[in-house]
């Protein structure tokens, strides 16, 4: 199987195309970045203009607060939302792409069963997709860091303000890439589901950002029905429980507690809920997969 | 007889030593306080305000007469709040003669004193004082200005009361409501919102309590620090 996966690995790291969404993170992360670092306190009086009012912001208060922890936090909060595309373009190709190729059947020949060809196929496709996340995190995180520096991280919430000081960031992002991880792997799932319906890859990639872009416009609405019914199930509300690792516990007196995160609970349940989808997914696909007749 | 005359004249001169009229003890708060040219301080800020969860911050406060004053923190980020320049009484006690004083009375044994600017463009609008007689220092205050509301001060004095210079004082000011869209923050809904939340963010009043470990009195502070 071990083989099998270095195949697989060389096969998608051998196209041309599985560099795009290298090359399209690094992109839009060194386009936020020179934004920010040229007009970096428009944007702060922007994010700021709510709280004007009642604080003074001078320009040290905005040279400091544009630091590397915030800038990886906008960025990955941008980002977030793009990635599926990203992680779809390999994992609706891993089925399909085969099938469209001609390829299939031929590989099938080889003394593996199908649910190991599976496994395989989808563990590829995790592996891509943390790669992905890494390179965004050297990008994102440390690229950041070096350019803005580090200092406390202030998280704007839609009902609060949460400052983290500058030491307790850091382990809070290993985490939420770690969470990152298994979100967007939940989508190289879905993806991979999608995958096994199709003779060619375009179709699995647009059916995935479809069903994303849909979940995600259910997730973002404010309405009650949606609240109490769909929402709490949708694989789309969890994919941001990243955040929750920013989101900290204070004091009666509003003074933030070093170390803890507001509600860990709802975390895991969230990362349950992906955990899951991903297991329905894979197995959906295996099932499908093993009954599927092989004709290209 | 002499017991009588001895007696009369030390209730006369009791009197006369309660009976101080606002204005001198406006002027010997503002004596102790005119010691002070400048001074640079370290202080242990907490903030508290309903919508923001900050850390306790070291901060270093700058003050430069006549009325300049700087909240820094150097080795992170704190909220400063507006107005944050009355922290010291140096703004009131600068010009008192641009006020007109009333003398209110007494209440929990501290002096009431009112002063109202002359001026009808000025920025305060109203600012009474709580003097402690004894000492003759400033127990509380309380600004109203024309832009951005009360300010309350509770201060508490150690070593540096020959100064009028607080070892903790408790600054509450106004906060505006606040709100953003979700479709702005893209929040995680972790359950731990809701009404509650909803209604600490009406407008309420926020406080910052700073708590004074040493101050470097009179030893020149450069104007860059105030800019």
């Amino acid at each position: 199987m071990w083989k099998l996966l270095k195949i697989e690995l060389y096969k998608i790291f051998k196209r041309p195309r599985t560099y795009i969404a290298f090359g399209a993170i690094a992109a839009i992360v060194f386009l936020i970045q020179i934004a920010l670092k040229f007009d970096g306190k428009a944007y702060v009086d922007l994010l700021m203009n709510n709280l004007k009012d009642s604080f003074e912001f001078s320009e040290v208060f905005k040279e400091d607060l544009l630091n590397g922890y915030l800038i990886c936090f906008v960025i990955l909060n941008t980002l977030l939302i793009q990635m599926p595309l990203l992680v779809a373009l390999i994992a609706g190709d891993s089925i399909a792409g085969e099938a469209n190729m001609g390829t299939l059947r031929l590989s099938l020949t080889k003394p593996i069963s199908r649910v190991e060809y599976m496994l395989t196929k989808f563990a590829a496709s995790v592996i891509y997709t943390i790669a992905l996340l890494i390179w965004m995190a050297i990008l994102a995180l440390f690229g950041s860091m070096l350019i803005f520096g580090t200092n406390d991280i202030v998280i704007l919430r839609s009902e609060g303000v949460e400052q983290i000081q500058s030491f307790d960031v850091m382990w809070r992002y290993v985490a939420a890439f770690g969470y990152a991880a298994v979100a967007l792997t939940t989508i190289a799932a879905l993806a991979f589901l999608l995958s096994v319906f199709a003779e060619n890859s375009i179709g699995p990639i647009i059916a995935t950002m479809s069903i994303v872009i849909v979940c995600t416009i259910l997730s973002e609405m404010n309405i009650p029905i949606y609240d109490r019914t769909i929402k709490p199930w949708l694989f789309t509300s969890h994919m941001v429980a990243w955040k929750g690792f920013f989101y900290v516990k204070a004091t009666e007196e509003g003074v933030t507690i070093d170390g803890s995160v507001e509600n860990l609970s709802a975390i895991f349940r969230s990362l349950m809920i992906l955990v899951g989808y991903t297991v329905l997914f894979v197995t959906s696909a295996i099932w499908v997969f093993k009954k599927k007749d092989i004709l290209s | 007889m002499k017991q009588f005359i001895f007696l009369c004249v030390f209730i006369v001169s009791g009197l006369s030593l309660s009976a101080q009229s606002a204005e001198e003890v406006v002027q010997q708060v503002k004596a102790k306080l005119d010691k002070v040219n400048d001074y640079q301080a370290t202080a242990r800020m907490k903030t508290n305000v309903v919508f923001i969860k900050a850390p306790v911050a070291t901060v270093n406060v700058y003050f430069k007469k006549p009325n300049k004053l700087r909240i820094r923190n150097e080795k992170g980020i704190s909220f400063i709040p507006k107005g944050s320049v009355n922290v010291n009484l140096g703004n009131i006690f600068t010009n008192t003669g641009a006020y007109d004083i009333i003398d209110v009375g007494k209440e929990n044994g501290l002096r009431i004193i009112k002063l109202l600017p002359r001026d009808e463009n000025a920025d305060v609008v109203l600012a009474t004082l709580y003097v402690d007689e004894k000492t003759m220092l400033v127990k509380k205050s309380k600004t109203t200005t024309k832009e951005n509301g009360t300010y309350e001060l509770e201060m508490t004095y150690g070593k540096y009361a020959a100064y009028g210079l607080a070892d903790k004082v408790i600054f509450t000011f106004n906060t505006k409501e606040y709100k953003l869209p979700k479709g702005i923050t893209l929040d995680y809904d972790n359950g731990s919102s809701k009404e509650a939340e909803e209604n600490k963010l009406k407008n309420k009043k926020g406080k910052v309590e700073l708590t004074y470990t040493n101050y470097e009195l009179n030893k020149g502070v450069p104007d860059s620090v105030f800019q």
